[in-house]
């Protein structure tokens, strides 16, 4: 039966099992919303495009299932861009469906023409200009294809007007014919089980669990292997949650803002066991004085991530779940007291509470920690990025899988509210909460109309400390207190939620904290709360940029009243 | 060092500019690169040769064999290859050093492809070490231009694998 392109593009998402699509429409994209009605598919309208790819990622992100976005051509598609990168970077299946001027205007610069297959060349793990109609069912196949498969990520289709409005034969392929992709690797027998041996002899092993372990959905796999073997395990900023925060072989995050155990950890133990993760240059400081008492077994899906910024002593590509699973049995059962003992003096050492017991002023560690005890570790955060992310991924521990979504790679401001839009929609079941500093919210903050107009309880904790922290944090550390261009002079957050019909409040001293919590959990619809935090607290633990994560710098003690 | 890699890839718009701006991204140093037709309709191979490393040429192989349309990457470096670079040169030659030219040409197996009142244009095929060779002969005479089309390589003895997809138009 002969249908249109915009209709092909429908049958296609529902063949894929898509549920919801993020975007706003345009000129180039008027066939395929034209179309949409009748299909059950729900459109999520945001009001900026680059929204929608968060949304789209955020979703895919609490589901596990490709996100979908859909721009129309030129500005639109060009709204992506920091979307796509976004969700590039973090490993996310992502399909952003643009429209493209019609294919003779193509290379002519029409109105609202942009070469996005161009744009995000570099951003994607593939993408496609369609011009015909008749291609459109085998490039979705493979878009959605290639979007989930091997190391996730996104792929875009570029669909010409043309394509969107002619009428082709559809037929839906049942498999994509990629010659060469993905490649099949079965695991090799003989590194698990040197790798097993050095696990079973080796007297301070570390586990470095990152995205990827929550990617193949290995986290029960994980716990059974520490437990087993009774193995600290360390996680990256995208692998928290690989481990419930509160168990006792957590040792929370590595890394520039990591914890004092886990830095020190990964500094003496005798085997790290990096599963899952890339060696970012967050994660390791220095790679020259990285783990330097340490054989090294790099686990990744991706063999472009081996060797790249640590040259492992031993590499095994496999998905990180399949691996932890024919991991376990080659490892053998212990109990490793004195290891435990020398990370638990790391943790006392450390001081972590005491940002929690300080009495007076109102500490955003203390903020994210009661959001943390209120929602008992199991609410969906959705952080920014800045100082509140790093004090979320110190604070609030997770104790659910894939619980934190946040943009770990590419670091982008203005993630968290529409990426949260997306989560909320996908797990309409869990608490939603954002973390978000008084910078981020502003680069998206137009998405509280989309969080009213699609009626999603969202609880949104602003973090707001009139800085752009992290940036005016450095400024303090290392550029001499020169304050440049960090100052925010803000709006009264409250009064901004409640012009879009949100709940607003505002919290200025620790002891209303608790009680604006209770306030927002009981309040059924979506509450802001602008938490006016202390203006010159900064993340601690931190290692300085390109040093080793042997320095650690701590706080300056403080009197603990 | 320098690394001869061979790449078979899907021949599709699009798919020379995908390994060329990875290359730029990455900062990948590519000295040269030939493409043509392979045995199989559809698919082009590919020989460049590329400055670094083991470790950048790893990074090279393994970063090109993630791109959707890359189907395979082999270093021939190491391995008995056959490498082979096609080159025209024009060079200034009056009449009267022509049949010194030619001489030259002979010596290396070229040919003298075009003759003008006063240059001739030379055909050379065979290792870039020999290409070289010549032109540094030749220079003496007044180089007028180059063209070189980067070496293309093969392995000796062992056949390639074959590759089955649809043609895609």
């Amino acid at each position: 039966m002969k249908r249109s392109g915009a209709e092909i593009l429908w049958e296609c998402l529902v063949a894929e099992g898509v549920e919801v699509v993020f975007g706003i429409p345009g000129g180039a994209v008027i066939h395929i919303t034209d179309a949409l009605p009748r299909y059950p598919v729900r459109f999520v309208l945001t009001r900026h495009e680059q929204a929608a790819a968060h949304a789209a990622d955020g979703y895919a992100r609490a589901t596990g299932k490709v996100g979908v976005c859909l721009a129309t051509s030129g500005p639109g598609a060009a709204n992506l861009v920091t979307g796509i990168a976004t969700a590039y970077m973090d490993s996310i299946p992502l399909v952003a469906i643009t429209g493209q001027v019609p294919s003779p205007m193509i290379g002519t610069d029409a109105f609202q023409e942009t070469d996005i297959t161009g744009i995000t060349l570099p951003i994607t793990k593939h993408n496609y200009l369609v011009t015909e109609a008749g291609e459109l069912a085998r490039v979705l196949k493979e878009a959605f294809f290639l979007a989930r498969s091997g190391r996730p990520g996104p792929v875009l289709v570029d669909i010409a007007k043309n394509a969107q409005a002619q009428e082709a034969e559809f037929r839906y392929p049942e498999e994509p014919e990629i010659p060469g992709h993905p490649p099949k690797r079965p695991l090799p027998e003989d590194l698990l089980e040197r790798a097993g041996e050095l696990l079973n002899t080796a007297e301070r092993p570390l586990i470095l669990a990152g995205h990827g372990v929550l990617l193949a959905g290995g986290h029960t796999e994980l716990l059974a292997l520490a437990e087993k073997g009774d193995i600290p395990v360390a996680t990256t900023l995208l692998g928290i949650g690989a481990i419930p925060g509160s168990h006792r072989l957590s040792l929370g995050m590595v890394g520039m803002h990591g914890t004092l155990q886990a830095n020190r950890a990964v500094q003496t133990c005798d085997l790290l066991v990096a599963v899952g993760m890339r060696f970012d240059d967050r994660v390791i400081g220095d790679p020259r004085a990285f783990a330097p008492n340490a054989a090294i077994v790099h686990v990744d899906i991706d063999p472009a991530e081996i060797g790249k910024n640590i040259v492992p002593d031993l590499a095994i590509v496999a998905d990180a779940r399949e691996f932890l699973a024919a991991f376990l049995p080659l490892v053998e059962p212990k109990k490793r007291g004195d290891w435990h003992a020398e990370i638990e003096s790391w943790k006392r050492e450390a001081g972590w509470d005491e940002p929690l017991r300080e009495e007076g002023r109102l500490l955003p560690q203390y903020v994210i920690h009661e959001i943390w005890r209120a929602t008992e570790g199991k609410a969906l955060v959705v952080s920014d990025v800045g100082q509140n992310q790093m004090w979320e991924a110190q604070y609030y521990l997770h104790e659910l899988p894939g619980s934190l979504i946040t943009s770990g790679g590419l670091g982008t401001m203005g993630f968290a509210l529409p990426a949260a839009i997306g989560a909320q929609i996908g797990r309409p079941d869990l608490p939603v909460w954002v973390i978000v500093g008084d910078g981020g919210i502003q680069m998206t903050i137009q998405e509280l109309a989309t969080v009213v107009q699609e009626g999603l309880p969202l609880k949104i904790a602003v973090i707001n400390n009139g800085y752009l922290g992290m940036v005016r944090q450095w400024q303090e550390l290392f550029f001499n207190r020169n304050y440049c261009a960090t100052c925010l002079k803000n709006p009264d957050f409250a009064r901004v939620a409640q012009a879009y019909g949100i709940r607003g409040l505002r919290v200025d001293r620790r002891a209303d904290v608790r009680a604006a919590i209770a306030e927002a959990l009981e309040t059924e619809g979506p509450v802001l709360i602008d938490f006016r935090v202390e203006p010159e607290e900064n993340v601690f633990p931190m290692v300085a940029p390109g040093r080793s994560l042997s320095e650690v710098i701590l706080p300056q003690r403080k009197e603990v009243r | 060092m320098r690394h001869t890699l061979v790449a078979a890839v899907v021949d599709r718009p699009g798919v020379l500019n995908r390994m060329v701006s990875l290359f730029r991204r990455r900062r990948y140093n590519i000295e040269s690169l030939a493409v043509g037709h392979s045995e199989t309709p559809g698919i082009s191979r590919m020989t460049f040769v590329v400055e670094g490393d083991d470790r950048v040429i790893e990074q090279v192989k393994k970063q090109l064999e993630k791109l959707v349309d890359v189907i395979e990457v082999r270093d021939v470096t190491g391995e008995p290859a056959v490498v082979r670079e096609l080159a025209l040169i024009r060079v200034r030659a009056t009449s009267e050093q022509r049949g010194e030219v030619a001489q030259l040409v002979e010596l290396y197996r070229a040919k003298v492809v075009d003759v003008d009142h006063d240059s001739l244009m030379v055909e050379v095929t065979g290792t870039e070490e020999k290409v070289n060779h010549l032109i540094t002969l030749l220079e003496p005479f007044g180089i007028e231009e180059i063209v070189r089309t980067g070496p293309v390589a093969m392995v000796r003895g062992a056949r390639p694998k074959e590759f089955r997809i649809n043609v895609l138009k």
